[in-house]
Parts: structure tokens; C-alpha cells; sequence
């Protein structure tokens, strides 16, 4: 359903549509599973296309990021659209503990950057 | 189907009374005109313009009611009130005071009538029923046509004032600044919100820093506006610093209990400029020290 593509030690999941509540949960079985074979440093989640993020699929991003953060691997969330950031806050879904970047090439830098201060 | 008085008279008959009543209101124009004037400085009405003023108005008024009654028009009348209004708002005339002179106009006019017609009791009925209906519907396109120029006025400054208020800065590369003036309504909070927001995106900013120094005031609901902002900013990628609270600000947020504890701030806007740079990874030196080092 999601593509989760391998570049270097990154996963790169692009959510292309709207998901169900089942999508996303078996998003995240996906992802995690992927994280556990392909020994993945960091998982990148773009939600460009996603017009809403509802308070399950925050939680579940948010859940996504603590258990790839107990295998030893970072989360970069990118491409939130601002109207959809707008949305969040005023519902009042929080996002702590995953970082964010504008897009998949600020989302990039900012690994590269965080493993240059390692 | 409502039926007025006037459309129960035969129409020739009803032409022929508008006719008469015209007639009337013109022989008796310097008469009626003054003492309209009167009744309006008397009701302390239309305070700032001068009596010469409000005599060249409500002669011009004056003239384009007797029009309106005469031609069963409102097109003429409703140009007039669009310009007199347009006039007199700039000088602070409130709607009640320009609702208050129409109603004058038509109870002096009102009592012209029952002053001719006071031996004719029949007449007079009828006289009124031609009047009374014409005479509402003009004091209702008088009073509309100043309300509907003044909203218009109303929301074309709030429009001017909006679009000025809320400029996004590029000082560096990846780096905004924000500036925010003044009162920070609900509405504004949230077109400053979408603003910045968009402005993060166009401009691929990774910092902003927002200048609060010229905020006199704030509530619980302008600080929990302020939060959202900085968290919206940071689900696309941007960090916020938040710069310029004054010490009186500061307090009522402690006061308040407003958790500001998410946030970054510092002191001033050179500081927060600073701090940002810094992570940004810029480094600014003067000139003769770079030289140096080169």
C-alpha cells in the first residue's frame, strides 16, 4: 500500500493517499518490520499528499517513531502541508519526539547533519 | 399578497394625490426646509457639521425626497445617500443620527399635511395613505444606503490594515523574521499563523525568529496562539525563536500560568537573530578579523 523505498541506511515510506485506520496500522507493521531486516539508521515518512492527519494517524506516527527509536533508528516526518499543520495544532495533536523537515531533501540534510555531529 | 393602502386607490386617483402632495411640498419648500433644520440642531443631531452645512445638506436632501415622491424612484435617492454618506462618515456621523434627521423629515412633512388637510379628515386619510408608504420606503433607502457605505468602509480598512500588518522577512538564507505590531486578535493570530506558514514553505526556511517587541499586551488566548504557531512552524521543519518580551509580558504569562516552556526566547531580536544563525551554522565576524584569519 505505502512504498517504503531503501536509500543508503535510510527508509523512505511516501504515503500517497488518505489511509484508512487498517492502512495504517499495517503502515506500521510494514515499516517496523522493514527497520528490523534492513538495519535502517533512520526512517523518513513523507505525508505530502495527505490532506488530513487525524488523531489516530498522529498517534501512530508518533508510535512509529518511539519503536524505531528503540531499534536504534531516527524519524524525520516531511512534507506536512501548512493548512494540515494549521489543523493539528488547533485540534491540539502533537507530534513530540519526531522530528520534522519541510520536504524529503530538507528531511535528508537534516540526517546528514545529525550524523555529522555524531 | 400584502396589499398597501395606496395600491387600494384607484391609480389615477393616486397620481393625482402624489401630484398634489408634491405641489404642496415644493410651495412650502423654504417653510418646511427651515424648520426640518431646526428640529435637527434642536435634537442635538448631526453635532459635527456646522449649521451651514447641515442647511446645504438637507436642502439637497430636501430636494431629492420631494424628487423620490414625485417620480416613485428610489434610483436618485439612493446615488444621494451613497455620496452624503460617503461625506459624512469621515467626520463621525453615526447611523442613528442620519436615521434620526430622515424620520425628522417625515414628521415635519407629516405635519404640514394634517395642518392643510385638518377640515377634510377624508382627504387627509388619503392624502397620508399616498404619503406614509413612499415616505418609510425612502427613510429605509436613506438609512440602508449609510449602513452598507459605511460596512464597505469598515472592511476596506480592516483589509488595508491586515495586508500591512503581517510581513514575512528573509534576513539569511533558511532564515525568517517575523515582526508582529500592535493588537493580536484571534483572526490576525491565525492570518499571521497562515502567513508564516506559507512563507516557511516558499522560502525553505529551517529558523524564524518572531518579534514580539511591539505586542503592548497579551491574554491567555493571543499566548495559546502563539504556542500553536511555533508548533505548527516546527510540523513543517522550521525551529522558532521567539524574541522581545517585555517584562510586563512576561509576567502576565507567569500569572497567567501560560506554558511557554516549548519555546526558544530570547532577550531581544539582535539575540534571537544571533542564536539562529549560530544554528544555521553561520558565523559573523567583522571584516578586518576575517581578513586575519584568511
Amino acid at each position: 500500500m505505502v512504498p517504503i523505498l531503501k536509500q543508503g541506511h535510510v527508509l523512505i515510506a511516501t504515503i500517497m493517499a488518505a489511509l484508512s485506520d487498517e492502512d495504517m496500522r499495517q503502515f506500521r507493521e510494514a515499516l517496523l518490520d522493514r527497520v528490523v531486516t534492513s538495519r535502517a539508521s533512520a526512517v523518513i515518512i513523507d505525508v505530502m499528499a495527505m490532506d488530513v492527519l487525524d488523531s489516530f494517524a498522529t498517534r501512530t506516527l508518533r508510535e512509529i517513531a518511539y519503536m524505531t527509536k528503540l531499534r536504534g533508528a531516527k524519524t524525520v516526518l516531511v512534507g506536512v502541508q501548512p493548512e494540515v499543520a494549521l489543523t493539528m495544532v488547533q485540534l491540539g495533536l502533537h507530534l513530540e519526539g519526531v522530528a520534522t523537515a519541510l520536504d524529503l531533501e530538507e528531511g535528508l540534510a537534516y540526517l546528514d547533519r545529525v550524523n555529522r555531529r555524531r | 399578497m400584502q396589499q398597501t393602502h395606496r395600491d387600494l386607490l384607484p391609480i389615477d386617483a393616486a397620481v393625482e394625490l402624489r401630484r398634489e402632495l408634491v405641489a404642496h411640498l415644493r410651495e412650502n419648500r423654504t417653510g418646511l426646509r427651515e424648520e426640518w433644520v431646526l428640529r435637527i440642531t434642536g435634537a442635538q443631531l448631526l453635532r459635527a457639521m456646522t449649521n451651514e452645512e447641515i442647511f446645504a445638506e438637507a436642502t439637497s436632501v430636501y430636494d431629492n425626497y420631494v424628487e423620490a415622491l414625485e417620480t416613485d424612484t428610489l434610483e436618485a435617492l439612493q446615488a444621494y445617500a451613497r455620496s452624503l454618506s460617503e461625506r459624512i462618515i469621515p467626520r463621525g456621523v453615526e447611523t442613528d443620527e442620519v436615521v434620526g434627521i430622515v424620520l425628522l423629515l417625515r414628521d415635519v412633512l407629516a405635519r404640514s399635511l394634517f395642518g392643510k388637510y385638518q377640515n377634510n379628515p377624508s382627504k387627509l386619510n388619503r392624502v397620508l395613505d399616498a404619503y406614509e408608504p413612499a415616505a418609510n420606503r425612502i427613510a429605509n433607502t436613506v438609512a440602508v444606503g449609510f449602513v452598507q457605505e459605511r460596512e464597505r468602509v469598515i472592511s476596506q480598512q480592516q483589509e488595508a490594515i491586515r495586508e500591512l500588518s503581517t510581513p514575512v522577512l528573509q534576513v539569511r538564507e533558511r532564515l525568517l523574521i517575523l515582526p508582529i505590531i500592535g493588537v493580536v486578535d484571534p483572526h490576525r493570530a491565525r492570518q499571521l499563523t497562515e502567513q508564516l506558514l506559507r512563507g516557511i514553505r516558499t522560502n525553505r526556511a529551517r529558523v524564524v525568529v518572531i518579534d514580539i517587541t511591539g505586542v503592548a499586551a497579551m491574554d491567555a488566548a493571543v499566548a495559546n496562539h502563539l504556542v500553536q504557531t511555533v508548533e505548527a512552524s516546527r510540523l513543517l521543519g522550521a525551529d522558532v525563536i521567539v524574541t522581545g518580551l517585555s517584562p510586563e509580558i512576561a509576567q502576565t504569562l507567569v500569572n497567567i500560568g501560560v506554558d511557554l516552556g516549548k519555546m526558544k526566547t530570547m532577550g531581544d531580536l539582535q539575540g534571537g537573530i544571533e542564536v539562529a544563525e549560530l544554528s544555521l551554522g553561520y558565523k559573523v565576524v567583522p571584516a578586518t578579523q576575517a581578513e586575519a584569519a584568511v
